[in-house]
């Protein structure tokens, strides 16, 4: 069994598995059940300061279903914890006591003023946590009140309140970044020159997921209303994908340590994350709602890949995509491919027939003497992948590069020579 | 394929194996319940959910693994278990549209991965210098013998039989383990290491149990039920009549189908699986009728509703309340028919009408129980019960040395699935006696 240990700057855990903070952190009854099963780490539900906040006393979940009522997505109108940070405080102490070798760190959100947070910090340093999270993402609720993303959005506060911290504190400090912005490189460059030890991403995504048609009202419906809430799952890891790659190839923050974070499942979406440039990954929404157990899987998962793939310790495979990440710019244009239906998969249900006859290029057959028969016809083909997309037969569709002679659409030579948009003839800002 | 040549379809899968694709629509179809209903209805204690997410996340190795860990044979209760009475009859899906995820499709699934691997999955500990004697190789010894090997111990498995696999090879219906599923299943679990098989030995004849426990550091008596019940009536001897076991075990183990003597209108007596697969089996080999006749109703049956209705949907005929009285002969020394009494249950008690009925039968097999071999335990005073062996929870007997487990002991459900359990339950409280 491949060794899953993990060192996320500087913080020792026994897997690169930790819990989000989130519900399944809230308090020590939760974490310590996470423990047991067997998580590596736990980011502390966000403390704040006293009096502590409320919550609605009505449902703080929305929810978006696949058809067969899997969980997608789910959006909260949570707030930070809310209980006194007494209390916390010393639950998150005796945790940490009775489990040595996991990962605790402490999630902070507190008014933007710099003795809120020394104080704060002061008494985390107490608790013996191995580090803190600033939160700078929640997207709803503590944001109207200056706090949460309302300080994620702008790089000037996240520089700010992180040179604050660096300043009070020898604990290492992650900055976790909201993606409710335009371009995330910003705040990570900002969370950087803060001098932060690394960035965590991504907290929820502004949402409505339903209204209900009969009261008119947005869901979660608190008495007839909703308001936005925070989106996360399955659903928003694309997003979450994008936002660590942007980060990992930025030249300047190239070398930040990120906590992937956004729809974590399987072993295969932490896989995703680490080699896109995550030095581990934080998961709450598959927990919400599988439970602690999904973490064998997600354990076992990863370390057979592992053994597999010959790679001995979790760095020795982070960031192996990031180099191919690039932008559109540079991908290249000789590469030429076309669908390939597999006819012995094939279950005729006709769905890649008719997407690309309606919204694509009318590269599918539907018959041939007179049978039901899907086909490619290479000269309308551009391969695009829609059909592969919408067939419902794993490996049935496939895309086959072509190698030699011309693409029978546009009678162009296959070369084997890459060449991009800089400088393509039809460019007018190609450069030679 | 089946339903063309009879005989080809004793030779093929009643269960077909899925497909990649297949196995991932279905393991879609699993809720990861919690604490779930599935697990405690597994006599081994699979842990379904976690194996089922494993293919679901595209690791069918680990998820091979997370069964095995469980159950060495599972590769055969794959194969067999009665699923639609243990977990696939607890699967919420089955309460909430009466079609539960194939628990034991997935199953199969997964360990043919990993049984198609070279590298046995588990490793034996260094070896202890502490010796075990495993009477018997069917599922119950195997087990137990793993499970030992893994812990070190050395293990010697003595057998009657000129193969192992106890009824895995020669009790199960052909068309449930196919290709020589049995001794490949043998091979994989000898594969461990530190497990010596002495064939053709048999406890009782060549050995005695007490000379077995002073060589050894503990026994292990997993030696099934090698004795059959007889209904005791007149014309037992006619040839034709038959005991339904030995005739499934001559089925397994001949190359050539058609030099079976089988009959054209078989009887079958009984009402539990083994009536089920000789009926079955009798139909695929060629027999124009086929008839079970079982002294109770269809409520009492052993075999599961869906055995019988395999059986039905074979062309076998499933006749109740009818109770064998002698066996007719033909006039030279070989069965004709069959005159069998009708009965009537009134308070539960069992009663013949006087009413009579005769069925033409030129084979009968009569499947109604098999019972402990005597000479195998003489000269040992283990307790038994209902002539069986009496275990405690770790599966030892009333001799703090001798184990035992499967379908010898008391108080068991004679099922493949459960016969693994007890001799890995042993194998752990032997490990804790050795430790
Ligand atoms: C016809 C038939 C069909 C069945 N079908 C199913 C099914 O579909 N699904 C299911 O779950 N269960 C089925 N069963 C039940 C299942 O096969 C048994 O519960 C299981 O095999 C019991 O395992 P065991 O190890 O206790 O005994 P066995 O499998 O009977 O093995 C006992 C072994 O001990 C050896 N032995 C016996 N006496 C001695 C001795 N004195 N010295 C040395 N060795 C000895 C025998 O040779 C044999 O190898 C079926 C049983 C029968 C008879
Ligand atoms: C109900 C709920 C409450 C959350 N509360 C917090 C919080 O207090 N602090 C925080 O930093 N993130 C909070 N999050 C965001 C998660 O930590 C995480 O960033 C997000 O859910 C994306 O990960 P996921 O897709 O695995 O759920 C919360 C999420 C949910 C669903």
């Amino acid at each position: 069994m491949a060794d899953l240990t993990s060192t996320f700057a500087g913080i020792k855990s026994p897997n690169p598995f930790w819990l989000a903070s989130a519900p399944p952190t809230d308090k020590a009854y939760n974490v310590n059940r996470a423990f047991e099963a067997g998580w590596g780490g736990v980011v502390w539900k966000t403390l704040g300061e006293d009096p502590h906040i409320v919550n609605v006393n009505g449902p703080r979940y929305g929810v978006v279903y696949s058809a067969d009522r899997r969980v997608m997505g789910i959006n909260n109108i949570e707030l930070i914890t809310d209980r006194p940070l007494q209390v916390n405080l010393d639950e998150i102490k005796q945790v940490k006591k009775d489990w040595p070798d996991r990962a605790m760190v402490v999630s902070l959100m507190v008014p933007c003023e710099e003795k809120n947070w020394k104080e704060i910090l002061k008494k985390v340093e107490d608790t013996g946590a191995d580090g803190v999270e600033l939160n700078f993402g929640c997207p709803h609720g503590m944001s109207e009140r200056g706090m949460g993303s309302a300080v994620g959005q702008v790089p000037e506060y996240i520089e700010m309140v992180t040179r604050w911290c660096k300043e009070t504190t020898a604990m290492p400090v992650i900055v976790k970044l909201t993606p409710n912005i335009t371009d995330v490189r910003y705040p990570a460059r900002a969370a950087l020159a803060g001098g932060a030890d690394a960035v965590s991403l991504i907290n929820t995504v502004s949402s409505i997921v339903s209204v209900n048609l009969d009261t008119m009202s947005p869901e979660p419906s608190i008495d007839g209303k909703g308001s936005h809430g925070g989106y996360c799952g399955p659903a928003v890891k694309p997003i979450a994908l994008n936002m660590v790659a942007q980060i990992a190839r930025d030249t300047e923050t190239a070398r930040l340590p990120i906590s992937g974070i956004g729809g974590v499942t399987t072993w295969r979406d932490a896989a995703e994350f680490l080699t896109l440039g995550a030095g581990n990954v934080q998961v709450c929404t598959a927990a919400m709602t599988y439970g602690f157990r999904i973490v064998e899987e997600l354990t076992t998962g990863l370390s057979r890949w592992m053994d597999e793939k010959n790679y001995s310790s979790v760095e020795s495979f982070v960031g192996l995509a990031t180099p191919n990440v690039t932008d559109w710019q540079y991908l290249n244009l000789n590469y030429v491919t076309k669908a390939r239906i597999d006819q012995d998969k094939c279950i005729q249900c006709g769905r890649c027939h008719v997407v690309c006859e309606d919204t694509s290029h009318q590269a599918i057959t539907q018959q041939k003497n007179g049978q039901r028969y899907f086909e490619v016809i290479d000269k309308e083909c551009v391969g695009c992948n829609l059909c592969v997309n919408v067939c419902p037969v794993e490996n049935c569709i496939t895309m086959e590069q072509l190698t030699t002679g011309a693409d029978p659409r546009t009678n162009n030579n296959i070369s084997a020579e890459y060449q991009n948009w800089t400088t393509h003839p039809n460019n007018p800002m190609a450069t030679s | 394929m089946r339903g063309t040549d009879p005989l080809v379809e004793l030779q093929t899968d009643l269960h077909p194996p899925l497909s990649a694709h297949e196995a991932a629509v279905e393991a879609d179809r699993c809720y990861f319940c919690y604490d779930a209903p599935c697990v405690t209805a597994c006599p081994t204690g699979i842990d379904v959910p976690l194996f089922i997410r494993q293919i679901q996340s595209g690791n069918p190795h680990g998820s091979g693994k997370t069964i095995l860990d469980e159950n060495i044979l599972v590769g055969m209760c794959a194969r067999v278990c009665p699923t639609e009475t243990l977990c696939e009859q607890a699967c919420v899906r089955q309460t909430a549209e009466n079609s539960p995820v194939k628990i034991g499709a997935l199953q199969r699934y997964a360990t043919d991965v990993l049984q198609a691997e070279s590298t046995h999955p588990y490793q034996r500990a260094a070896a202890t210098g502490r010796s075990v004697a495993v009477v018997g190789a069917g599922p119950a010894g195997l087990a137990c013998a793993h499970r030992l090997a893994m812990y070190g111990h050395s293990v010697t498995i003595f057998d009657a039989n000129q193969k192992p696999g106890g009824l895995n090879e020669y009790g199960i219906a052909a068309y449930k383990t196919v290709n020589n599923f049995a001794q490949a299943e043998v091979e994989f679990v000898l594969d461990i290491g530190g497990i010596e098989i002495k064939s053709g030995v048999a406890l009782g004849v060549d050995m005695k149990l007490s000379e077995l426990a002073s060589q050894h550091d503990a026994v292990f008596l997993g030696i099934g039920l090698g004795d059959v019940n007889a209904p005791g009536i007149d014309g037992e001897s006619l040839k034709g009549v038959e005991n339904a076991v030995g005739f499934i075990a001559r089925l397994r183990q001949t190359q050539d189908y058609k030099s079976l003597d089988t009959g054209n209108h078989v009887l079958v007596i009984g009402g539990g699986m083994t009536a089920i697969d000789a009926a079955v089996q009798s139909k695929m080999l060629g027999a124009s009728e086929v008839t079970i006749a079982y002294r109770r109703g269809p409520e009492q049956m052993n075999a599961s509703e869906y055995e019988q209705h395999l059986a039905q949907t074979h062309g076998v005929v499933i006749r109740h309340y009818l109770q064998p009285l002698r066996y007719i002969d033909n006039g030279s020394g070989y069965v004709a028919s069959v005159e069998l009494e009708q009965m009537s249950v009134s308070d539960g008690v069992l009663t013949g009408t006087g009413n009579t009925t005769i069925l033409q039968a030129d084979q009968v097999l009569t499947a109604i129980g098999q019972k402990l071999q005597s000479a195998p335990l003489e000269g040992a005073s283990l307790e038994l019960k209902g002539n069986r062996i009496v275990v405690n929870a770790d599966r030892q007997t009333s001799d703090k040395k001798i184990y035992a487990g499967g379908d010898c002991i008391a108080g068991g459900d004679d099922l493949t699935v459960s016969a693994v359990q007890d001799g890995k339950l042993a194998a752990e409280a032997i490990n804790r006696q050795l430790a």
